[in-house]
Formats: structure tokens, sequence, C-alpha cells
């Protein structure tokens, strides 16, 4: 369990960080099990896994956020004890997090003064300067008087990562740090990590990405369900190897549909303009056409207007303007149930919250569309039996695994869950399918499996709308490929299209500019 | 543990316990927890006793003894727990629908009058009499009910404050009716109707005050409601709505007449207890604080005792029937305050609202933590 890993022989400097058989438990999982790993001074170290691979759990071991069942950690050679985020800080280990949390009304200077010890009265006076000194040393501009809700996505990540720098953090985890950007903005921040490691600092990257491995990273340790599977220098490597290292086998890539005649239309939106959470308009004169047979993929980075499209194609928000018609109906401003017996099947992103209630059973979260009409219900009663005829086939049809249909759905893995909402929204044929981020979080099982049934049903004569902000899986699935920036399509695209072009029509760029 | 996991799980140690978050807490825990408020309740009036200087030990002997030693001491707590039990259920079924109906009391009251004015206006159903009162007391409450919940459903104007003001209104209507146009003319120098005629009387058992009608009219709400909630489309929208009001919008629940059908269900079993209050134990309208002991109220404990079983509401009805029936121990053998009783009420809601934050956590022994300790 305890194998020291291979050392380079020309670092003989103690490790920053090593983690000698550490062991998390939780009940029923083996998140970690016994994962050794070493972090050096001046090297980007990437983390690879698939997801719940146990990348997250065992850095949150190392920022106190859990405890360990078993293992040692040291720091600089001496064991250690992480009790909390308050003690890795301490000892130099600092964490962004996927998600930035930074306090959206307040300045840059001012977040950054609440993590940090400074004097009472006008606590941002010496940060301002040393934010902008930091800035230049690594290339991290920001300007510490903007309010955080006027920054990119990107730049409040830098803020972030300036926070662990001016705590004194040693040691950086970044938790998959390019979600939520643009290529472009991906490739300022891969600079800003390489200027840390000339000045002696250690970087984490926790990712399933292997071009940012490949791109950024100097050492790899790869998890597969809890265990390293691999440790080795980048330029030993290539991503074929760490592809299958990371999920066990050869993957073999999806292929779009291949279907040549297609069908009539599904979906049209025409001049759509749709009112966000905040009042304002956050989807734009929006116009878009699928017809049955077809994959259309919607890019674009988090927060430019895709969920609210969704909802409002699917019946769960007011357009304020525009048309939404399916299959030649007019369906603008009906509801959801309206929209569903109309044909659309609606895999949401938010499968836990949204897609199925956790303390209902598998049987009846699969009744969950059908259970007001024949045959879940005669009359006013429901018929359990009929319910559970159909959730034995379809567990079975979805090969979704659970102790059994009476089960709590929320017992189910991420996976599972997923399938069973597969089940459900195509058991009527469905004319249009609207998909957002179908695969997120979900094993390469999974993945392969739900990717390959949006194929099937568009063969079968389906229109798919797929959303995803993996750029991979829409380019591998996708006929044509929208990219929204700001609430408005940037340009529609074959799938032939290059990532780089996708990347800078996500940045804001029209497609003309784009390819210019 | 993927990413999103980890976020929401947040476990941390707490000496020797490892505590996590879960969504959704299974009901042997929830059990766990509402005893848990119970005992602590049961030890803090121990205190209270004790400041009165009675031994808490003797003293809770005393009042199971005052409570439930003999029949008519139990017929008293069954009368107490009738009205507890028809509210209750209906306060399971809002609560469970994401209704914070506080407005009970009131929704009594509106029963109450619905049920006078058949007893004093209309005495001649015969047979049917006190099935008339029932039924107009149920319309009563359910209008009563339908006004907050109109309000909040198309204005989103909260519950909470909208059915409680509902009460006020309610009691001063009561006040209004038994003083003026409705104010008996035998009732010389007091403020209340004409007593109801004998068909309007709702039978008891034997000498006791239990009046049976309305306690087979509370169980069989009990079995309806379980039975809506168990097998039917309309229940299955309510733990829906319930369970996960995102997944309810989701697939297209009607939120609307899901809970207005819910809220006036809840609102008309409280109607119907005030028929019971004022047909069984009263016989005419009267002062609006006579008519109702705080059931209204009570009734919430009751029902958030329960944690959303309506079958449950049976049991703990009767438990809060107990608690009301040792106030009037209390004052006899204890010579205590009547009023002590309150306090009960008052830490038990306390104690059962201070889990609530609990009832999402998960506590273990942290395996292995000791090893790691050393």
């Amino acid at each position: 369990m305890m194998q020291p890993m291979t050392q380079d022989s020309k670092t003989p400097t103690t490790p920053l960080i090593s983690l000698e058989g550490v062991t998390k438990i939780f009940p029923g999982v083996v998140a970690n099990d016994g994962v050794s790993l070493e972090i050096r001074g001046g090297e980007v170290h990437a983390l690879l896994g698939e997801n719940g691979a146990g990348k997250t759990s065992l850095m949150n071991v190392l920022y106190g956020i859990y405890q360990p069942d078993g293992g040692v950690i040291r720091v600089a050679g001496n064991v250690a004890k992480i009790r909390s985020p308050q003690g890795a800080m301490r000892l130099g280990i600092g964490l962004v997090a996927q998600h930035p949390m930074l306090v959206r009304q307040h300045t840059v200077a001012e977040n950054i003064a609440l993590a940090v010890k400074t004097s009472f009265w006008n606590p941002t006076r010496l940060l301002e300067a040393k934010i902008l000194e930091l800035g230049e040393k690594y290339g991290l501009k920001v300007e510490p008087k903007a309010k955080v809700w006027q920054l990119s996505a990107g730049e409040q990540q830098r803020v972030e990562i300036l926070k662990a720098l001016i705590r004194g953090a040693k040691v950086l985890i970044l938790d998959e740090p390019t979600s939520v950007l643009t290529p472009q903005e991906a490739t300022d921040l891969f600079k800003v990590l390489n200027r840390m490691k000339l000045e002696g600092e250690a970087v984490i990257i926790i990712t399933h990405k292997l071009d940012e491995v490949m791109a950024v990273s100097d050492r790899i340790t790869v998890l597969r369900k809890g265990r390293v599977v691999g440790a080795m220098n980048t330029r030993d490597t290539n991503k074929n190897d760490l592809a299958t290292l990371m999920v066990g086998r050869e993957v073999a890539p999806v292929r779009s549909s291949g279907v040549t005649k297609l069908g009539e239309s599904v979906l049209k939106l025409e001049q759509l303009n749709i009112a966000g959470d905040r009042g304002v308009n956050v989807v734009k004169n929006l116009s878009l056409e699928i017809f049955g047979g077809e994959v259309l993929g919607v890019a674009g980075v988090a927060g430019n207007g895709q969920r609210e499209l969704v909802e409002a194609i699917t019946g769960l928000r007011a357009v304020s303007s525009g048309t939404v018609s399916i299959a030649g109906a007019d369906l603008t401003n009906k509801n959801a149930k309206t929209v569903t017996n109309a044909g659309v099947a609606h895999i949401p992103e938010d499968r836990l919250h949204m897609g199925v209630v956790g303390n209902l059973s598998v049987s009846e979260n699969l009744a969950l569309r059908g259970f007001e009409r024949e045959p879940f219900a005669r009359g006013e009663l429901l018929d359990f039996k009929a319910m559970e005829n159909f959730a034995l086939r379809s567990i079975k049809t979805y090969e979704v695994s659970t102790p059994g249909i009476f089960a709590r759905t929320r017992l189910l893995s991420g996976g599972n869950i997923q399938k069973l909402i597969f089940a459900r929204e195509l058991a009527q044929n469905p004319k249009l399918i609207i998909a957002s981020h179908p695969t997120y979080g979900l094993d390469a099982g999974a993945t392969a499996q739900v990717q390959n049934v949006l194929l099937e049903r568009a063969r079968a004569g389906a229109g798919v709308m797929l959303v995803s902000e993996d750029l991979e899986e829409v380019l591998a699935l996708s006929d044509r490929i929208a990219v929204m920036f700001a609430g408005e399509i940037m340009g529609i695209v074959s799938a032939s299209t290059s990532v780089e072009e996708l990347g800078l029509m996500m940045a804001g760029q029209r497609q003309q500019e784009a390819r210019a | 543990m993927t990413t999103s996991t980890v976020k929401r799980t947040n476990a941390r140690q707490w000496g020797p316990f490892f505590i996590e978050s879960r969504e959704t807490p299974p009901q042997s825990w929830l059990f766990t927890l509402s005893m848990l408020s119970v005992l602590a309740t049961l030890i803090l009036t121990g205190v209270i006793f004790a400041l009165y200087g009675q031994n808490p030990i003797t003293a809770y002997i005393t009042l199971a003894g005052g409570t439930l030693g003999d029949l008519s001491s139990l017929g008293v707590v069954l009368q107490r727990a009738i009205p507890l039990m028809l509210i209750g259920v209906g306060l399971v079924v809002a609560f469970r629908a994401q209704f914070f109906n506080i407005g009970a009391e009131g929704q009594l009251l509106a029963g109450a009058v619905g049920a006078s004015a058949v007893a004093l206006f209309f005495p001649n159903f015969g047979i049917l009499e006190i099935p008339v009162m029932f039924i107009v007391a149920f319309v009563c409450g359910a209008v009563w009910g339908f006004i907050p919940a109109i309000l909040k459903l198309k204005l989103e104007i909260n519950e909470v404050i909208s059915t409680l003001m509902m009460n006020y209104i309610a009691i001063s209507i009561v006040e209004w009716l038994v003083n003026g146009p409705w104010k008996g003319k035998n009732q010389v120098g007091y403020s209340y109707t004409d007593t109801f005629p004998d068909a309007a009387w709702i039978p008891k058992i034997g000498s006791s005050t239990v009046h049976y009608p309305t306690l087979i009219v509370a169980l069989a709400l009990v079995a309806l409601v379980a039975f809506v909630i168990a097998r039917t489309r309309l229940g299955f929208r309510m733990r829906i709505l319930g369970e996960n009001p995102v997944a309810a919008k989701y697939i297209g629940i009607n939120t609307l007449n899901t809970t207005l059908a819910v809220v006036m269900l809840s609102a008309g079993a409280a109607g119907i207890a005030g028929a019971g209050e004022v047909g069984a134990i009263h016989h005419k309208l009267l002062d609006p604080a006579q008519i109702s002991l705080g059931y209204g109220y009570t009734a919430i404990i009751v029902a958030w005792l329960a944690r959303g079983n309506p079958i449950s509401v049976i049991f703990t009805a009767i438990f809060l029937g107990v608690v009301f029936a040792a106030g009037d121990v209390m004052k006899v053998s204890l010579q205590m305050p009547a009023q002590t009783t309150n306090v009960i009420n008052g830490l038990l809601l306390f104690f059962l609202i201070s889990t609530e934050p609990l009832v999402k956590l998960k506590i273990s022994l942290a395996q292995g933590t000791w090893k790691l300790e050393r």
C-alpha cells in the first residue's frame, strides 16, 4: 500500500507534499484506496481521472475538508494533520474551487480582504498594491477596484488564485479549472500556471481533459476507482495511453448519427427573447430550426442563455417575445405538460433535483410523466401493477442498476438516475429530445450508453438538441453546432469546425469574424 | 465522489462523531428526533415542576394517573384529541404540500359559525341535522382557508402571515355574532347564542364527553387522507409537489389546483372540528376563546410530531390530548396553573423545530479516527 513513487533522480529535494497510502471510505464506497503521490516545488502535477475516480475527495482530504481513514500526509517532510481548510492554508495549501466563491457586490480587493488578515480600518488600502504587484508577477491581471459581478468567469478565477497566493499558498489545487473557461481563457490560465512553476510553487490540477494535461502538466497521476493506476512524466506518455489508463479499456469514439435525409421540422424558434431570473433578457432575438433525424449541438460557456433557452422550449419559463413551434404547432408559453404531450422529451441539466424525486421509488419515478393517464391511472386511482411492469421493462432495456424497482431513487448512482430519466422521457417516442448536459458527471460506460441512445433516436427520426459544455462531446455527436454567447447565436456551423474556431465564437466572435 | 456530490456532502468530524449531510432522511431517524424532542421537553418540564416544589417523578406519576388512570379521565383525553386529530391530519397534508397553514384556529371558528347557523336557523333536517352541520362546517372552514391560499398562489402573499391574520378576523366575527345579531333572546347578560335544538346535539358515549360521531369522522378522514396520498393521482401529485417542487414544475403539475385542493381539505377538516366543539360540548356559539382552547395552534405540534404521516396523527393527537388533560390535573392535584401546559406545548414545538437542522444530517461514529489520533 505504501509504495513510494519512483523518484525522478534529478530532484533529490524533499517533496512539498507527499501522500502515503491515503484511504478515504464513505459508506458503501472506497473513494481513495491507499493513494500515494508526491508534489514537488516547481511542477504542475495533473491528477487525472474520470468523474468518480476519487480525485476531488483526495484533494478534499489534503485541504482538510475530509479526514482520511488511513495513511499519512507529509508537508515538507513532516507528518501533518490537516483538520480544516484553515489548517491547510496555514501549511501553505490553497484550493481554487470549480465555481468561484466570491461576494458579487463587492470589489476584487474587498473580496480578497475578507480572506486575509489586514488592518481593521480601510482594509483594502495596502491590498490593492499587493494585488497589482502579484498580478504583474504572475500575469494575473485584475482591476482591484472592479466589482466582482462585472468580471468574466475567467477573471473571477484569477481573483480566487490571487486570494490563495496572498494567503501564502505554496501549493495550489485547481479543481477542473477550465470547465468555466473558453479555450483562449484556458490558454491564459496555463501561462499563469507556468509562471507559478518558475517561482518554485507547486500546482495540482484536477481534470479529466487529456488535452489540458498534455499541454500544461509536468507529471501525471492517474486515478481509477480510487486507486493510483499510473504515475509518469508527461513527456513520456501520450493521450491514447492516458485515456486507456483512465478508463481501463480502449474507448471507441462515438460517431455522429450520419443521417443524410432529414425529416420535417420538429422545432422552430423565431425571434425569441427570454428574460432571465433578474428580469433582463438573457436570450436575444434567437431563431433556430431543428429537423427530424439530426443532432443539433448547442455549445457555449455556461451562463450564456442556454439554460433559459431550454426552459423556454420545455415550458418551464415564459418567453418575452417570439414563438416556439414544435412539429408545426405553436406552443409558445404553454406549460410543461402540454409540451410533453406534443412529443418533447426533456433530459434536464440538474438530474438529481429536477429529473427525479429522490424519496420516491424507482417505479414511481418512471411513472412521473405518465401517471395521469392510462395505463398507470384508472380514473382517479393509480394502477401500481402497471407502473411496476413498466419499471421492470425499463430497467432491463436501459440497464438501470438498482436494488429493485421499489428502492428509493436517491440510492441510485448518477449514471443510473440518468438512465432512468432516459427510460421515462423516451417511452412515448418523442419527436424532439432536449438533452442538457446529458453525460455530465457520468462514468465512461454510462456516457457511451447515453450518447448511443441519443444517436439511435436521431437515426429513428427524432430531432435532438444537445446542450453541452463538453466540446468534444458536441463535436462527436452533432450534425450541426450552434454556438451561443451572451444570449445570441454566434453562428451555426458544421461538426467539422475546428475547436479553435468554436472557441473564438464561444468568446463572442461571430462566425465570419472567427473564420477570418 | 464526483465534484458535485462532494460539494453537497461536506462531511466533518465532531469529537468521535462523523457528521454528513444528506438530502432525504429515513423514517427511523425522524422518529428518533421526535422522541428526543419529547424527552427533552419532559426533562425541562420536570425542572419547572421542581421549581414549584414538586418532585418531578411523583408529579409525572400523578399526571399519568390523572389522565390515563381511569375511563373518565381517558374520556377527557379523547375529547381533546378529537379536534386535534381532525386539524392535525389536515395540517399534515398542508405541510406536505409546502403550505404552512397557521390559520386552523380561524378555520375551526369558521366551521363553528357554519354549524351554528345550521343548528339555529335550519333545525328541521331531522336525522340529517348533524351531517348537514358537518358538511356546512367543512365548507365554511374550506372557504376560510381558500382566501389565504389563493392570495399565496396568485400574489405570492406569505401564507404564514395571512393565515394567522385570518384567525383574528374569525375571532372578531364570532364576537360580533354572539354580541350582536345572533345573541340569544334567552341569554340575558351573556354573549351566547340560544342553545341549539336537541336535533343538533352531537351524541356522546355514555356520560363521557367523547362525541363519537366527530371521532368517527376524524378517523375516517385519517383513513381517507392516507388512502388519497398512497393510491390516487391527487395524492401522487401532492407527494411530488411536497418532496420536490422543482420536479413538480418540470413535469407540469398544476401547482395551483393541487395546492388549493390540499389547503381546502386541511381547512375544511378544521371546520369540522369547530362543528364538533359547538355541537357536542357547548351546544351554542359563544366567546371564541371558549370554543377553541388553542386547538388550531396545538394541532401544528400534532402534525409536526407526526412528521408527515397521516396515520401517526391518531397517536400524536392522543398524546397532545394527554398534555391538554394534564392541565386540569395540574390545577387540581398539583396546585399548579393549568397554563403550564402551554409551556409544555411551547417547549415541545421549540425542540421539534430545533431538531429540523439535524433532520438532514447523518451522524455516525467515525471509523478509524482513534487509530489515526495516536
